[in-house]
């Protein structure tokens, strides 16, 4: 076995990230090992994606170290790694072939081929001509997913990805990132629908107040039980009518 | 696995989406030449000039029109890119940062340049404009005075583009570092419509200041793109 396969795919150490006088993260220290699927999971403002922009370099640490792909400079792998990120990414006045089209060119790659095909993996049409602004939040969610695989990356980062998608499609692109996967890709997804990952996820990562406060194989039931329940709850709960 | 790309491969694929964007768009053009239009009408109905002083006032009229004309244009060139942060993802890619400002630089340039081609036959019109001196020497001072303008605009415009106030701090940034090339461009112009004075030596201050300007820009651009 070679060396580059015993390296880990990202190995953080001792990272903090501050925002004035708030600390987003805490002294964080972990290794991933490659071809896994990981998930984040945590509360809103736990941290998680401050986490993923710090590793993929949009952020830098206010202290700690950062080794994405065995390089401590995320510029000389960027050709390696795909990310996600809140927003769509993409130009909302071209329509999703163009926005696909350039920014593979980033990468150096002009195959209208494959930019087409990346579309049809996220079961969306290359034809439409419909600029991406016209597209519904769903849409442009699968949409952002192609762009950030269309240059075959070996490292995936995917903050919130099923945010305003409907069930059926999120099915969809979790099977992809499992096929993902399981050809090589090491994946990490920050996701409050635990549920949606659990058939897929080889370890998850429970952020609290920006720790790390747990790592577990897989999703056990206890950590899908507190989001099921609050949704359970949030559902059961009467709903005040002011006319 | 891909390969980086090219300084000029992205440099053209960007500035053919700028292109492509303000086609769509017509964010900046439409605002500039609203604005231009709006400052050669007003000082028009302001000032009521012989041919002798039309020619001694225009270029100054004119470049000052153009700088705040221009400065619409340059933030909403950036403003696209803030949009759902487009711009992490070039940040995040192996392009290099230089070719996203030289497509900006001369995105811009084509369109402060068609605004210019808009802008000065109504220049002529309402101030009953004639050149004494060679008019291809307004040529150059254009081409050499338009890259002063945009090639600063558009570093500064991403200097201050996470600002919370950019539509002013742009400005505030922008007019006094311009002012030698404004100094330059506005004497040449009046030294060729006027033919009193060569205006070789201020062409030159506007070639020896595109240069420098376009050189530190460049140097200085990869870590204004990654300012956090």
């Amino acid at each position: 076995m070679g060396e580059a396969q015993d390296q880990p795919a990202v190995s953080v150490r001792d990272v903090v990230r501050h925002f004035g006088r708030f600390a987003a993260l805490r002294g964080i220290t972990a290794d991933f090992a490659p071809g896994q699927l990981y998930v984040l999971l945590g509360e809103n403002g736990a941290g998680k994606s401050t986490l993923l922009r710090v590793i993929v370099g949009l952020l830098a640490p206010s202290r700690g170290t950062v080794r994405v792909l065995g390089s401590a400079s995320i510029r000389q792998v960027a050709t390696r790694f795909g990310y996600m990120g809140h927003a769509p990414l993409l130009y909302d006045e071209m329509s999703a072939l163009e926005n696909l089209q350039y920014f593979a060119a980033l990468y150096g790659i002009n195959d209208r081929a494959r930019c087409e095909n990346a579309i049809r993996t996220v079961g969306l049409d290359p034809i439409l001509q419909r600029r991406v602004g016209q597209y519904s939040q769903g849409m442009r969610q699968r949409i952002s997913l192609a762009r950030a695989i269309v240059h075959g990356p070996e490292l995936l980062f995917l903050d919130e990805p099923f945010s305003n998608v409907d069930v059926r499609s999120a099915k969809q692109m979790t099977r992809l990132l499992a096929t993902m996967r399981d050809q090589g890709t090491t994946i990490f997804v920050v996701t409050h629908q635990a549920a949606l990952m659990e058939p897929v996820a080889d370890q998850c990562l429970v952020l609290d107040a920006g720790r790390l406060v747990a790592r577990e194989n897989g999703i056990p039931p206890r950590l899908l039980t507190p989001y099921l329940a609050e949704e359970r709850a949030a559902l059961q709960r009467p709903v005040e009518a002011k006319l | 696995m891909t390969s980086a790309p090219g300084l000029w491969t992205i440099t053209r694929r960007s500035l053919i989406k700028d292109l492509r964007l303000e086609w769509r768009s017509k964010d900046a053009i439409n605002s500039m030449l609203f604005f231009a239009l709006l400052v050669v009408v007003i000082f028009s109905f302001g000032f009521d000039p012989t041919a002798e002083e039309s020619r001694r006032i225009a270029g100054g009229l004119l470049w000052v029109a153009i700088l705040f004309a221009t400065v619409v244009a340059l933030n909403q060139t950036w403003t696209r890119e803030l949009r759902n942060q487009v711009l992490d993802a070039y940040r995040l890619s192996p392009a290099p940062p230089q070719a996203l400002f030289l497509a900006k630089t001369v995105g811009n340039f084509i369109f402060v340049s068609i605004l210019e081609v808009l802008m000065v036959p109504l220049f002529v019109v309402f101030y009953n404009l004639r050149s004494v001196g060679p008019v291809w020497q307004l040529l150059v001072v254009a081409l050499l005075a338009t890259w002063a303008l945009v090639v600063n605009g558009t570093f500064f415009a991403a200097l201050s583009i996470r600002t919370r106030s950019r539509e002013i701090m742009l400005p505030l940034i922008l007019f006094p570092i311009s002012i030698p090339a404004l100094l330059a461009m506005v004497d040449a112009t009046t030294s060729i419509l006027t033919g009193d004075n060569s205006p070789v030596f201020w062409m030159r201050l506007l070639a020896v200041y595109d240069l420098v300007f376009t050189t530190v820009s460049l140097l200085l651009f990869e870590p204004v793109l990654n300012a956090e």
